[in-house]
This record gives C-alpha cells, sequence and structure tokens, in this order.
C-alpha cells in the first residue's frame, strides 16, 4: 500500500508571504497551494482586471444570467404536464414495509445497495457501518470508524468492499472478509482526504476509483489502490452535499448539489463544470439521474423536488405540494423512471409521478427524519434509513 | 442541510427554511375569516380565551390543502412539534389529537425563528421562576438542567435570581387568566427548546471561490434541444421500461421482498441456462442494455465470432479495463491493448480509421488512463451503427427470443399466514475469494475467447 500522495497542511508558512500562520488549502488552475487567510483575501481582490471593481463585475454577472434565461426560454413550448396529458394515470398504490432492519445504535445517515440486489451496506451517526442481507435481515459485517457521523457508505461493484467517511473528513475502503475472526478495520485503505468532512462517496464502474464529495466545495476523484488523487472538482461555493453518476454509454459525466442551492453536471476526464442549475431556494440535500441519462432530480431543503433536463438545459418539473413543509432529504427513481421516490425532514416519504408531476402516495413507518431513499438495482424495492435508527425495505 | 452554521461570508445561515413555510400557514390559520374559529376555555376555575380544539385543527388542514385525515393528522403534529400550537390540558404532552382536547396558537415572540437559539440565561430563569413560585415543581431532568446551569453559570447566577424575582413580581400584577396564559406559553415554549434530550450544534466554516462570469458565458453559447423533444422521450422510455418495472407492474414469478419466494432472482441470474423472456427483450432497447447484462455480452460475442468481428469487442473491453482499473498497471495494460489489438499485424486486430489510429499511436509513448479513449469510442459506434442491428434481426436472437421462459405467477399459499423460510445466500465477497484463490481475473473471461481468423 502506497503512502498519501495528497495532504492538508494546516499551520506553517504561507506559499505566498512565507509567514507562519494557519493556512488554507485552495486551488489555483488546479493545484493545491497553501496561502494565510489574508493572502487568500488579497488574490481574491487581485482577480479584477483595469477599470473593475466588484459592483461592475456583479452588474455583468446578472446581465448574462438574465440573457441565459432568455435563451433557455426560447426553446421552451411546452410543459411536462401538458405531454403526459395523454397517458394513462396510475392506478390505486400499495407499498408496505416488507423489512425493518433493527441494529443501529444511532441515527442512519446513508446506505446503498449491493448488485446482488439483496445486500445493503448502512451507515450510522454512532460510527458504525454495517452490511446487511437485507432479505433474511442478518448482519453480515460490522465496522466501527474512528469517526462519529459516518455520513456517505457505498458498495463497492464486485460486492468485496465498502467505502466510508465523514467527520474524519477521510473516505476509506474496507475489504469486506468473511474470516470471523478478522478485524475489518486492519485491512482498511485510507483513499480520500478533504478538508472538511465527507457527504458523499460512490465506485465508479469498478473497485479501483472512487468519488466522492465534501463540505469544503470540491468534489474528488481517487485511486483506491494509492490514494492518490486523480482529478479535483471546483465550482461551487458551499458544501457539496451529494453526487451521482451518470448512467450514460460513455461514462463521464456525473452531476453534484450543494448548500449554494445550485446543480452542476461535470466532465470527469477534465473536471470542468459542464453545466449548471440554480432554481432551488434552499439547500439540494440529493441528486439522482433519470435512469437514461438525458434528466436528473434534486431534493432540496425548500420541499420541493425537481426535474432538469440536460439537453433543453432547463428545469423541467416540479414536484411540490402545500402541505409539504419540511425539506426533501433523498430521492430516487424507480426502475422506468416513472416513479420518484422522495424521504422527507417531516418522517414521510412521498412517491411521485415524474411525469404528470402528482402525487401518487405518502408513505408513513418512521418515527424520525428519513435521511436516505435508494432502489435496489433490480427496481424490486426500496430501502429507507432514518433517524430513528431503523431501515426499512418497502415493496 | 449542513452542519455548518455560517455561510460563506460568515454570515449566520437561514436555520431550517421550513420554518418560514410553517409561521405562513400558522397566520393563514388565525384568519378571522378564513382561519380556525376560536372559544373560550375551561381550564379547571379559569376561562381561557381564544383555544381550539384538536379536530378544529385537523379539518382546517384537510379543507385547506386538500389531504387525507391521516396526512392532516400528521402535519398538525408537526406544528405542535415545533411550537406554534400546544396544548392546555397535557403541555407536557406535545401530541396532537384529533377530538376536542384544547389547543391555543403560541405568541409570535415565542416562536422559533425569532428566538434562535434559545440561550441557558433565558432557561435558567424560567427554571428558577419555577422553583421559587412553588417548591419541588420541578421535575426529574428539569432539576439536573437546574443544578448543572448553576454549575457552568455560577458566575451569573445573582442576576437570574434577581430577574427570576422581579418577572415574578411583576406577573403577580396581571389578572389571572393573563397570567395563566402567558404561564402556558413560556411553559410550551421551554418544552419544545429544551426537551429531555437536547440537539448538539456544530460549528465550522468553509471558504470556496469560483469565477461565475466565464462560466455564464459558455453556457450562453450552449447548442439546446427544445422541450418537447426532451420530454417526450420521457414518456417514451418510461413506456418501454414499464413492464420491466417491479414497482409499477410487479414481476414474475413473483416479488421476493413480498412473497419470500426468490425465484425470481434465481431465474434473472447471470449464470441461468435459459433467460426470461424480458430479459431478452431489453436487449434490444439499446446497445448498453446488451451489454450491461453479462450474458447478453457473451451472446453478442459468439453472434461476433461467427461474423469474424469478435475482436471489437474484446478490445473495447480491454480498453474499459483500462479506464477503470488500478492507475500503477496502466503502462503495462496499455501496452498489451497495443500489442494484441493495435500493432501492425497484431492478432486480433482491430479497424479503425488512419486518423484516429495516429493520434492514438502518438498518445501511447506517454500512456494514461484516457490514452485510448478515441479508439474506443470509435469500435463502440462501429458495432453499435453495426453489429448490434445486424444481431437483433439474426437467427441466433431470434432463437433465443423464442426459447425464452416467462415465468408463471406464483400461486398464492394454501396458509398465507405461514411464513417461508428465508434463505441466505453466497455473499459475493466469498464468490470472488475462491476465484481469486485460483488465480483467476477479476473482470470478465470473455477476453479468454479465442477468435479463429481464416
Amino acid at each position: 500500500m502506497c503512502d498519501q500522495t495528497f495532504l492538508a497542511i494546516t499551520f506553517g508558512p504561507c506559499d505566498n508571504c512565507s509567514q507562519n500562520k494557519p493556512l488554507m488549502n485552495i486551488y489555483l488552475k488546479n493545484e493545491p497551494i497553501n496561502y494565510c487567510s489574508l493572502c487568500v483575501e488579497l488574490m481574491a481582490c487581485q482577480g479584477l482586471a483595469k477599470g473593475e471593481t466588484i459592483h461592475t463585475l456583479k452588474a455583468e454577472s446578472e446581465t448574462l444570467k438574465t440573457k441565459l434565461e432568455e435563451e433557455r426560454a426560447k426553446l421552451h413550448d411546452v410543459e411536462l404536464h401538458q405531454v403526459a396529458e395523454k397517458i394513462e394515470a396510475l392506478g390505486q398504490f400499495v407499498m408496505k414495509t416488507r423489512r425493518t432492519l433493527k441494529g443501529h445504535g444511532n441515527k442512519v445517515l446513508c446506505v446503498d445497495w449491493c448488485r446482488d440486489k439483496r445486500r445493503i451496506v448502512s451507515s450510522s451517526q454512532d460510527g458504525k457501518v454495517i452490511v446487511w442481507d437485507a432479505y433474511t435481515t442478518n448482519k453480515e459485517h460490522a465496522v466501527t470508524m474512528p469517526c462519529t457521523w459516518v455520513m456517505a457508505c457505498a458498495y463497492a461493484p464486485s460486492g468485496c468492499a465498502v467505502a466510508c467517511g465523514g467527520l474524519d473528513n477521510k473516505c476509506s475502503v474496507y475489504p469486506l472478509s468473511l474470516d470471523k475472526n478478522e478485524n475489518l478495520a486492519a485491512k482498511k485503505k485510507s483513499v480520500a482526504m478533504h478538508t472538511n468532512y465527507l457527504s458523499s462517496c460512490s465506485f465508479t464502474n469498478s473497485d479501483m476509483q472512487i468519488l466522492t464529495s465534501s463540505g469544503d466545495g470540491t468534489c474528488a476523484l481517487w485511486d483506491v489502490e494509492s490514494g492518490q488523487l486523480l482529478q479535483s472538482f471546483h465550482g461551487h461555493s458551499a458544501d457539496v452535499l451529494s453526487l451521482n453518476l451518470a448512467p450514460s454509454e460513455t461514462g463521464n459525466t456525473f452531476v453534484s448539489g450543494g448548500c449554494d442551492k445550485k446543480a452542476n453536471v461535470w466532465d470527469m476526464r477534465s473536471g470542468q463544470n459542464v453545466q449548471s442549475f440554480e432554481t432551488h431556494e434552499s439547500d439540494i440535500n440529493s441528486v439522482k439521474y433519470y435512469p437514461s441519462g438525458d434528466a436528473f432530480a434534486t431534493g432540496s431543503d425548500d420541499a420541493t423536488c425537481r426535474l432538469y433536463d440536460l439537453r433543453a438545459d432547463r428545469e423541467v418539473a416540479i414536484y411540490s405540494k402545500e402541505s409539504i413543509i419540511f425539506g426533501a432529504s433523498s430521492v430516487d427513481f424507480s426502475l422506468s423512471g416513472r416513479l420518484l421516490f422522495a424521504g422527507y425532514n417531516d418522517y414521510t416519504i412521498n412517491v411521485w409521478d415524474v411525469l404528470k408531476g402528482t402525487r401518487v402516495a405518502i408513505l408513513f413507518g418512521h418515527e424520525n427524519r428519513v435521511s436516505t431513499v435508494r432502489v435496489s438495482p433490480d427496481g424490486t424495492a426500496f430501502c429507507s434509513g432514518s433517524w430513528d435508527n431503523t431501515l426499512r425495505i418497502w415493496a | 442541510m449542513t452542519i455548518n452554521t455560517l455561510s460563506q461570508d460568515g454570515v449566520q445561515r437561514q436555520q431550517m427554511p421550513c420554518l418560514t413555510k410553517m409561521e405562513r400557514m400558522i397566520i393563514s390559520m388565525q384568519d378571522p375569516d378564513m382561519g380556525i374559529k376560536l372559544r373560550n376555555q375551561r381550564l379547571l376555575i379559569t376561562v381561557i380565551p381564544h383555544a381550539m380544539t384538536g379536530l378544529d385543527i385537523v379539518e382546517w388542514l384537510i379543507k385547506k390543502c386538500s389531504i387525507s385525515d391521516e396526512e392532516a393528522l400528521h402535519v398538525g403534529q408537526l406544528f405542535v412539534k415545533y411550537g406554534y400550537i400546544y396544548p392546555l390540558k397535557e403541555p407536557r404532552n406535545l401530541i396532537l389529537k384529533a377530538d376536542d382536547s384544547s389547543y391555543r396558537f403560541q405568541t409570535p415572540y415565542y416562536w422559533m425563528s425569532t428566538r434562535w437559539p434559545a440561550s441557558e440565561l433565558d432557561y435558567a430563569i424560567y427554571l428558577a421562576k419555577k422553583n421559587i413560585r412553588k417548591q419541588g415543581e420541578l421535575i426529574e431532568y428539569e432539576k439536573e438542567c437546574y443544578n448543572a446551569l448553576h454549575k457552568r453559570i455560577n458566575h451569573t447566577w445573582d442576576f437570574v435570581v434577581m430577574q427570576a424575582r422581579e418577572q415574578l413580581r411583576a406577573s403577580k400584577q396581571r389578572r389571572k387568566g393573563d397570567r395563566i396564559v402567558l404561564e402556558c406559553q413560556e411553559q410550551a415554549y421551554w418544552l419544545v427548546n429544551r426537551p429531555p434530550v437536547s440537539p448538539e450544534h456544530y460549528k465550522l466554516t468553509t471558504l470556496t471561490k469560483n469565477t461565475i462570469i466565464e462560466h455564464n458565458r459558455i453556457s450562453l453559447a450552449r447548442n439546446r434541444v427544445k422541450s418537447s423533444i426532451c420530454l417526450e422521450s420521457y414518456v417514451k422510455y418510461c413506456e418501454q421500461y414499464q413492464p420491466h418495472d417491479p414497482i409499477m407492474q410487479g414481476c414474475l414469478p413473483s416479488n421476493p421482498w413480498i412473497t419470500d419466494d426468490i425465484m425470481f432472482w434465481n431465474m434473472n441470474s447471470e449464470t441461468v441456462a435459459l433467460p426470461t423472456k424480458l430479459r431478452v427483450e431489453r436487449w434490444s432497447f439499446s446497445f448498453m442494455e446488451l451489454l450491461n447484462d453479462q450474458m447478453g455480452r457473451k451472446e453478442f460475442l459468439t453472434y461476433l465470432e461467427k461474423e469474424f468481428s469478435a475482436e471489437n469487442l474484446c478490445f473495447w473491453q480491454a480498453c474499459e479495463d483500462v479506464r477503470h482499473g488500478e492507475t500503477a498497471k496502466i503502462p503495462e495494460k496499455v501496452d498489451e491493448v497495443y500489442k494484441q489489438f493495435l500493432a501492425p499485424g497484431a492478432s486480433r486486430w482491430v479497424n479503425i480509421d488512419s486518423k484516429t489510429m495516429e493520434k492514438t499511436l502518438e498518445g501511447l509513448k506517454r500512456p494514461h488512463r484516457f490514452v485510448l479513449d478515441d479508439a474506443q469510442m470509435h469500435i463502440y459506434f462501429l458495432m453499435k451503427k453495426d453489429s448490434y442491428p445486424r444481431y437483433l434481426k439474426s437467427e441466433l436472437y431470434k432463437n433465443l427470443l423464442a426459447r425464452a421462459i416467462v415465468p408463471q405467477e406464483t400461486k398464492k399459499s394454501v396458509f398465507p399466514f405461514m411464513r417461508r423460510q428465508r434463505h441466505s445466500s453466497p455473499s459475493p465477497a466469498l464468490a470472488t475469494q475462491t476465484a481469486e484463490d485460483d488465480g483467476k481475473a477479476k473482470y470478465s473471461n470473455s477476453n479468454s475467447g479465442t477468435a479463429s481468423r481464416l
């Protein structure tokens, strides 16, 4: 196992003024550098050319924004619900809790399915990461993390490892061993290093690469074996809370959502932000691609879920209701993309008809906030994790 | 929601945007014409003005938001939990009951948004008042809090006691009805803000920078597609996949989670002898669907072998391996690919146009993860436009589709209340561990097929 090649220095000589001060880790042209806070401020002001002031820049930014909105509106010739009028409405919708997984000692924060369609990994505030066979409700592995609030966890495509992280600012990969005597923490690999909490992580098409998002406002792509940073993605101006890989043929893009109310689409090869959407009124907690990869849905603290189309480059639907006051923490699509399952902070799960824009059902059962909702890989069920310490499988 | 309480410019972030929404609803509930009808309520020997019943609240919500009973009760419950409405008879029990139990609206002075966060000093004064007013009126956890506060903010204790005495004296001069109302309001506020287990608060700050202007300029120049075309494509996609969506349309023989019968998973596993009809049909939806299914990939490879173009698929798979594999192994893997597929006279030479070939060979001098991307893309689209449509029309595919199984729906059990045994399955971690022990590679074994050429 190689040494970490990416470190965050917190105190030392500033790269600019050479004084010993508390340092901030920032990026210039994708290179990480360490500046003291004074130099960061100065550098931020230096971005202005002759004759520009903060005001002129702001005015220019505003005019560009308005022009962009006009361009987007020109091609908007029909609304989604109009197109959906000819489709049959969905009948009576019945979904029940089929399994309840109890075992976490504190709030469940994240869950992910294994590709074998029955196993899941879940992480919790108490620092435990548990692998379950959700079908039999048996616990198969348990890892105790050295930190609390493990906000992100992911199952490797091969089913042989899990990745998790949270307040430790790292993402670690644990190979799953079936030897009862072996301590899983012994073979752990520290892969990602951020300068703030880890909010979300996901393996790409193989066990060898991980994509992470963090409270430091960046996303990053890492090589698992060496821990090397392969690409970093800058563009959010606040914490990034969620990311999702596109199910496209070329497999090269992903979307991220953050506390700056923006949802950004990135190119994994170049690190460029290729598209950006900003219509939410509050933090975006969750982003998920529509199964065809042409659109994605977001869930936000403003109590709405929205659908954005990538080719039309605009928001095409809003899923909201007057009686839904609390934010949506997590969203996922059913296999065909017709249904959108959204978990809310008012302890419920709402099921939306994606095409018609109406709510199909409301599911009660959890006794505290629903923090995560994930549909199984073959679409037979979905799993919800909550702050009431349990997970439920619904079908 | 994030655990950071300050935004990038150091300003306090708006906590919980849901509070503004709740307050708007509360205000419309108190509207003299369209709101809830308030009456006087008797509490022991005093009359409390402007009270309403739980049933009133639920009915108003049902009418206003067009929702069901259950949902209205749920939403109303949240108003009580966050302190906008409080119960009169059992104040410690913050639940909404849809009967004639009385509730009142909390005064805006005590709303969560106006008094966030509730300070320790205020709480100490409140507990001190309670203690002075009636010895032993503090319940268990309040006593603990009181003692803890006494230790923590001991330096302000004189002030606390003095304030408590002053406030009690001032309240004695009010009418009994007013006094009781004020006490109820204050008590409700503290029950919401100091429940037996208090929440934790985190304080962290972040700093990032970006250039919005450049980004907007690029966005303006983008090519966009008409909404009608994009939206129609969703309708088509949903229609096409609906029979395959177990939640929408059920699955045959049955959904394992509902009936405890794993036949569905067994019939769709990777190594099954004969696939189901739905599965084979799905391969015709898109080239990606075919490749994503291991069995589909194998079938396609068999077809390509007959057409003597199997090296295309093998090349594509090798490129995928480079793109998603370990960084350390990239140079040797790229070298292998070159020797097998790209070198002049190679055993499995792939037909790429000269421009792409030149660019790729140039890039091979300094191999990196994406050096084979252009070549891989070329071959992928070649297969997609040419081999794939022919495969779907081929005898091989049509034969398989004809032979494919349509599972019988599982008959409902005679004894529906007898639960079936839920069997565990071998962990995927075990499967690959044994494979590794045998020295086999982790990736698919299609590469090891040999394609013979004339």
